[in-house]
């Protein structure tokens, strides 16, 4: 051990050590820098100046509420309220005026595309995606291909009332069976059928399966609701199956399957969560994208 | 050393711990037998087979004749005990790795989705808190009991208290790492961050962890030296706060001894408060005191300088502890903590920029007179690397706390890359500095290529740049575009449209994780090659300044 030898002066530096040692490891006797004295210094003296500005210290019930009378909470009610004000007028003609209306006004349009693009990312992309481009079991909305219809009104009951809500009682609702689960068809019957129903859409049907028959089935089981010729009823929710659109895929195998146990797909109602203008926001918007009728 | 061959009976000592190692074994084979949950029983069975196999070792112990005692000195000179170092030094490697590697796997699910397969077991939800546990406590928690033991022995020139409790330390705590990890790839979590562990978890930590305190202190007290090292001040402080952060954010009521599941008694804000309180006191005690405490020891000593400035260490190790203890709630700007809580988390953030600087500027002018060894040691380089890269990440710390900024920040991947360039550059370099140096000391071996401790370097050091400037790029775009408005008053990106516009520098992150995660494997190996096949360093104490005489 080193003795306390305050004259023990480091060579490379000039400085002196402070006359300890550690496992070879000794200490120079260097003062604080001036620049990192006065920088911690001018923190401290920031901070009490920001104590006195602001809330701060607390006390036994109360704490300091600073000069300039500073609350988080009152600064996000002065900016929502802000903005309250700034959609005000617009919000209010929306509630008001009619689907058409809207669509025919250029002012009201832009508002309504603006709002309904906004409330679209946040409440509808999870399932629709981005572009409203959908994916399987989620309709893209770019098309003109409507389960349940697509006029301003249609998209607006849609919107109001969900597909298979379970809370809505004037949600929209259709039963497609489950052929195969339910024993309503056998299953070499299901596979002819959804032979049959690809071959509507222009599509190949698998090698040996009597089409004739499936022709049959198809009147027999599926034409109540899609029609006779497969062009689909929006009335029932029942989808067209002549164009090439597959809401679950249009293999053989995922039409099977879609026969067998049926798909069922929800769609939230949204008339709890939106208020009215919003919602008829979401149906111009979504009639704006290409597809509307 | 004088080593009896004979097989001799048991201590007094060892038939007391063996004793202690029965107790746990009967106790958590009976919970086994009545757990709730299959994975809780598990654990229970690991914790029985750990107590069985301490009593196996402990009468090996007696039998192969290692003294009860081992001699405190040897020669005059003080018997160093390097056994739980050696293996804290090795499982430090491995799990940095294994760490590193989740580290990359998380970072490349968040690039592309369809990696978590859809299997539960490995969803980044389960694999995020593996990660961060795994590099903090797993990788950096061995690092630190290494360091720390290795330290307070040399600096004190006496051997670390007690025979079987730094095996005790060492070991335990790496139990309560493998019941932690496992745990959350099972669904056993308390769902606080860094503080995942459920409370059987928890309370073994506590008994490992007091057990660390009792080892480090009474190796204190038997010191030499008449002064106290500031390197084991640090170590100190990091052992004691820590304990007292982890009993305060733990402070949980088991439903049933039977069942790994526990409630807080805090509630609400006040949870939030206790939480954020942990913590930031986990990077400010745990990946700041104890990685200083590091860079005291092995910075001086292999530059083969003094330390920079006595009193500048006295004034930031007082100033950062005093002040990073008040910090927390600038985790919760902008929420339901009181204006007043966030007030006092942001200056006392503010005013922590020097004290953090100080300890800066004490690790980069101990170079002066030495920088040229920065040329020919990648060591020594990665070391003041490291330390850069604390000065970098601690000014960042506080611009971050400023509410203004935080409005942008907050909740954005600046703070996952402000976390990365502290995390990979100051804790992940000093670590690695501090291996290599060890390894070659433990076993006095010479490293196995220092020309592989450079590709390390640099491949580590392109990778943080790498991580943290995608970060920087993806958090500052996040956070303008959630606050984007368009002129009718609506938000102009929907949340959804903002993580899509992250895609690509979640995989450029992953790009730089894989950097580091291959500079980790290429440190495996040559520490794997340096104790396996590394020839043997010049004299016993190669490396290491000639012992100063014991008065």
């Amino acid at each position: 051990m080193a003795g306390h030898n305050h004259d023990d002066i480091d060579h490379i530096t000039g400085t002196s050590t402070t006359g300890h040692e550690w496992d070879g490891i000794k200490e120079l006797n260097t003062p604080l820098p001036k620049w990192w004295l006065n920088l911690f210094y001018a923190c401290i003296i920031w901070s009490v100046g920001y104590y006195v500005a602001y809330p701060a210290w607390p006390g036994i019930s109360s704490y300091t509420k600073g000069v300039l009378g500073y609350s988080s909470r009152a600064d996000v009610q002065v900016e929502l309220d802000a903005l309250k004000a700034q959609r005000a007028s617009a919000a209010a003609d929306l509630a008001k005026a009619d689907l058409a209306a809207i669509k025919a006004d250029p002012k009201m349009l832009a508002v309504a595309l603006a709002q309904g693009k906004a409330a679209f990312g946040d409440n509808c992309a999870p399932c629709h995606g981005i572009g409203a481009t959908g994916s399987k079991g989620y309709p893209n909305l770019n098309d003109d291909d409507w389960l349940w219809g697509g006029k301003l009104a249609d998209i607006y009951t849609t919107l109001q009332n969900g597909i298979r809500s379970t809370n809505n009682g004037e949600t929209r609702i259709s039963a497609m069976p489950a052929f195969g689960k339910d024993g309503i068809l056998k299953k070499e019957e299901i596979r002819t059928v959804s032979n049959y129903a690809v071959t509507l859409a222009g599509g190949k049907a698998e090698a040996g399966v009597d089409l004739k028959a499936g022709e049959k089935l198809f009147a027999e089981n599926c034409a109540s609701c899609h029609g006779d010729k497969g062009a689909g009823n929006p009335e029932l929710g029942a989808p067209n199956l002549t164009d090439q659109i597959w809401l679950y895929g249009g293999k053989i195998e995922d039409v099977i399957e879609t026969v067998t146990n049926s798909r069922a797909g929800v769609m939230p109602a949204w008339n709890e969560r939106l208020d009215t203008a919003t919602i008829k926001s979401l149906a111009v918007y979504v009639h704006s994208l290409g597809g509307g009728k | 050393m004088s080593i009896q061959a004979t097989s001799r009976s048991m201590s007094a000592n060892e038939v007391a711990w063996a004793i202690a190692a029965a107790a746990l074994t009967v106790l958590t084979l009976f919970i086994a037998s009545k757990a709730t949950n299959p994975f809780y029983a598990f654990h229970m069975i690991v914790f029985a087979l750990a107590g069985l196999a301490a009593i196996v070792a402990l009468g090996k112990r007696a039998t192969s004749g290692v003294p009860a005692q081992a001699a405190q000195e040897i020669n005059g000179k003080p018997n160093y005990n390097y056994g739980p170092i050696k293996f804290a030094t090795v499982a430090s490697v491995f799990w940095g790795v294994a760490g590193f590697l989740v580290g990359l796997i998380i970072a490349l699910q968040l690039a592309y989705p369809a990696l978590n397969f859809d299997f539960e077991y490995i969803q980044f939800g389960r694999l995020r808190p593996l990660h961060t546990s795994a590099v903090i406590f797993a990788f950096g928690g061995n690092v630190l009991l290494a360091t720390s033991f290795y330290t307070v022995q040399r600096t004190c020139q006496a051997r670390l208290a007690g025979d079987i409790a730094p095996w005790f330390v060492v070991l335990g705590y790496n139990l309560f790492i493998v019941i932690a990890g496992t745990g959350y790839l099972f669904g056993i979590t308390q769902g606080k961050e860094y503080a995942e562990p459920e409370w059987y978890a928890d309370l073994w930590l506590t008994i490992v962890w007091v057990a660390y305190l009792l080892v480090f202190l009474v190796t204190l007290w038997k010191r030499k030296e008449p002064h106290i090292y500031v390197a084991n001040w640090f170590t100190l402080a990091f052992i004691v706060t820590i304990a007292v952060l982890h009993l305060g954010n733990n402070a949980t009521i088991p439903v049933s001894i039977f069942s790994p599941k526990s409630y807080i008694v805090w509630s609400g804000v006040q949870d939030a408060m206790f939480q954020w309180w942990y913590g930031h006191n986990a990077v400010g005690f745990f990946l700041t005191a104890g990685f200083l405490a590091i860079m005291y020891y092995f910075v001086p000593k292999r530059a083969e300088r003094p330390v920079y400035s006595y009193r500048l260490s006295i004034i930031h190790f007082w100033a950062l502890i005093f002040l990073y203890i008040w910090a927390g709630p600038h985790h919760l700007h902008y929420t339901a903590l009181p204006d007043w809580a966030q007030t006092l988390g942001m200056t006392f953030s503010i005013m922590l920029w020097m004290p953090s600087w100080g300890g800066m500027i004490n690790g980069l002018m101990t170079l002066s007179g030495a920088w040229d060894k920065l040329r020919t040691d990648p060591v020594l380089r990665m070391m003041v690397v490291s330390v850069a890269f604390y000065g970098m990440s601690t000014f960042e710390g506080p611009m971050m706390s400023i509410k203004a900024v935080n409005s942008l920040s907050h909740y954005t991947d600046w703070t996952v890359g402000h976390v990365h360039s502290g995390a990979l550059g100051w804790v992940g370099f000093v670590s690695f500095g501090a291996i290599y140096c060890l390894v070659p000391w433990l076993w006095n071996k010479k490293i196995y290529s220092m020309k592989l401790v450079n590709w390390h370097f640099w491949i580590a050091t392109l990778g943080i740049v790498v991580y943290i400037s995608a970060m920087w790029v993806a958090g500052i775009m996040q956070g303008l575009m959630w606050r984007a408005y368009t002129s009718l008053g609506f938000l102009e990106y929907s949340f959804i449209e903002t993580v899509d516009a992250m895609h690509p520098f979640y995989v450029i992150r992953a790009l730089g994780g894989a950097m580091f995660v291959i500079g980790s494997l290429i440190m495996a190996y040559n520490i794997w090659m340096t104790i396996a096949s590394g020839e043997a360093a010049e004299s016993a104490d190669a490396g290491k300044p000639a012992l100063a005489p014991a008065e």
